[in-house]
């Protein structure tokens, strides 16, 4: 019987054959994440020596990336001892990948590790944040664990006990329409499965329009899975992927591409033609909750939010400043924008994108999650809405219970930038 | 037996539970004090010492969903409470086995603030009601970290295992 491709890889990584799903499988990790939440995993993994007479020891240092990005520069004097602890952790026991508060390598831990190369097609990728499905873009199995179990990856090198997930294939056929994309594609589907629909399931993404979309594009599809509950999404690696990893991640080397058999068993088929989408809106506040956007245009918005590990990279940057360009961000609204990481900002400055948004009136922040999960710059006033790139829209979210926030696409946020209201970029903007 | 303390809907995502500004606060000693931060009512009686352990918050469907903060799990953890919803989003759940929250999944559960409920082992019996709910059993992969006492101990175990040491 044929395997998908997170079959093939758990197979691979736990050095079987072949794997079905409801298997319990011990995969060796090849890549393994954290970013300030680093300071609990420290602190599980110590506990896990406690009273014993074994000495500490990190299976693989090489292994593990940790990315400061939640918090930087901190926010409060708890944060920075805990980034200090982390520093201090990291030198002592030769982490390898390690990106501190830096203009030039710094940013989102999920931009951090597509961009440098770090994730390779067929890798058991793990992090202890919920977005790490990010990393399905480039055809790893990448999947969200909390500290506790991060903790005992570092020291044993492998995940416990992991159950092999039902895939969930999404087919998706057609040509976007001008100012549509990856995102509104993903809202689309999530409103579709909704928020528990590919709950402890993957998603792999397969069809002519995946195979002509940018790693940039998958990025979003793949970070964006796990609003429909997905354990991660996955593209096939193609030759796209390799693209990428040598021309922007400047990987040398072998890499083997994995793809899934041609008879895989999946838990169901979705099909979706992308030809006549318009954009998507996720209201508040659920990230399911989501609408076209004609039964929401109109709606009055306080704070614009371009950035985050979902929209934060060159090309939503470069459609946002397309749009407003030579123009203003409305008087009454404020728009904040976040690059993901400082290669992409820099990149940006030399395109001249960022200053083109300043001059509409952007606030253009440091590298980092800034006002995506409401602990650090751009938090939200009482009873204000937020119309934002980011991923998630829960109560709360953007620090503020009282507050909505209605999630889309960079090209609908730029638009709506102009008028201060919900705004439909496909109708009149040039 | 216990009473549910506190009943809430679907999708009630880890921002709920723990909310994103006291993320800074990680160690599981510290973290029940902001258990649901933004319900605060309920919030106060946590922390008022009102609620006996064994206690049972009533979910809807996929419980915890959202963010992977381990706060979410520690900070319900340190009241010792019971989690009996109707279903849970997949790392929330993983997280409280690892630190041994109890979690119930009874996809049909219905229980209303005050009333007394039996956890058995193949269904939640709502003693008020006279109803009785099936659980949905946990996958096996999962009951065995619950049963060796949680993640630290299981991997203390293989790690102890693997250097030879006592
Ligand atoms: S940008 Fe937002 S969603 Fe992405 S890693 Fe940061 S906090 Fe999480």
């Amino acid at each position: 019987m044929g395997m998908t491709v997170v079959e093939k890889i758990l197979a691979r990584a736990s050095g079987l054959k072949s794997v079905k799903a409801g298997d319990v499988v011990e995969p060796k990790v090849d890549l393994a994440m954290s970013h300030e939440n680093g300071a609990l995993v420290i602190n599980q993994f110590l506990e896990i020596y406690k009273d014993t007479s074994v000495t500490p020891k990190i299976w693989d240092p090489s292994k593990i990336a940790i990315i400061f990005d939640h918090r930087v520069p901190a926010e409060s004097s708890k944060t920075a001892t805990n980034q200090k602890k982390i520093r201090e952790f990291v030198a002592a026991n030769r982490i390898g990948k390690f990106h501190d508060i830096r203009g030039d390598l710094g940013g989102i831990c999920h931009q951090i590790l597509p961009e440098n190369g770090y994730v390779r097609p067929g890798a058991v990728v793990v992090g202890t944040d919920s977005h790490t499905t990010s990393h399905g873009a480039l055809g790893a199995f990448a999947f969200g664990i909390g500290a506790t179990e991060m903790a005992s990856v570092w020291a044993l090198g492998t995940v416990l006990n992991v159950e092999v997930p039902q895939t969930i294939k999404v087919v998706v056929t057609g040509t976007f329409p001008k100012f549509v994309g990856p995102k509104d594609l993903i809202l689309h589907l999530i409103g579709r499965l909704s928020a528990q629909g590919a709950n402890f399931k993957v998603i792999e993404f397969h069809g002519p329009t995946i195979r002509k979309m940018s790693t940039s594009g998958r990025l979003v599809i793949c970070n964006m899975s796990v609003e429909a509950g997905a354990t991660s999404g996955i593209v096939p690696a193609d030759d796209e992927t390799v693209r990428y990893l040598r021309e922007e991640a400047g990987v040398t080397g072998k890499i083997a591409l994995v793809a899934p058999d041609p008879d895989a068993t999946y838990d169901q088929i979705v099909e979706i033609d992308v030809s006549k989408l318009a954009p998507q809106i996720a209201c508040p506040h659920t990230v399911d909750n989501v609408k076209p956007i004609k039964d929401v245009k109109g709606t009055k918005v306080n704070q614009i939010v371009i950035g985050s590990c979902t929209n934060g990279r060159l090309d939503d940057l470069v459609v946002a400043a397309k749009i407003l360009k030579g123009r203003k961000v409305a008087a009454g609204t404020r728009m904040l924008v976040f690059p993901a990481s400082g290669r992409i900002y820099n990149q940006a400055l030399a395109k001249g994108i960022i200053g083109d948004l300043m001059k509409a009136g952007a606030v253009v922040m440091n590298p980092g999650c800034g006002p995506c999960l409401g602990v650090h710059e751009g938090a939200l006033g009482d009873g204000e809405v937020a119309l934002s790139t980011t991923n998630r829209n829960f109560k709360g979210r953007m620090g503020n219970p009282t507050a909505g926030v209605y999630l889309c696409s960079p090209a609908v946020a730029a638009a709506s930038a102009l008028k201060g209201v919900i705004t439909d970029p496909t109708k009149g903007v040039k | 037996m216990g009473k549910v303390v506190y009943t809430v809907g679907d999708d009630v995502s880890t921002d709920v539970i723990y909310p994103g500004r006291y993320m800074a606060t990680v160690l599981p000693t510290e973290t029940p004090q902001y258990a649901f931060a933004d319900h605060a009512e309920f919030n106060a009686k946590l922390k008022s010492k009102q609620v006996p352990p064994g206690s049972v918050l009533v979910g809807g469907k996929n419980f915890g969903c959202g963010s992977s903060r381990e706060q979410a799990v520690s900070t319900l953890k340190g009241y010792d409470l019971v989690i009996v919803a109707r279903s849970f989003a997949r790392i929330f759940l993983q997280n409280s086995i690892n630190l041994g929250l109890r979690t119930v999944a009874a996809p049909d559960i219905d229980a209303k603030d005050g009333d007394e409920l039996e956890i058995a082992e193949h269904e939640v019996i709502n003693r008020t009601s006279g109803r009785s709910f099936r659980i949905e059993p946990l996958p096996p992969a999962r009951r065995d970290i619950m049963e060796a006492g949680g993640l630290i101990a299981y991997t203390r175990a293989r790690v102890l295992a693997g250097s030879g040491a006592r």
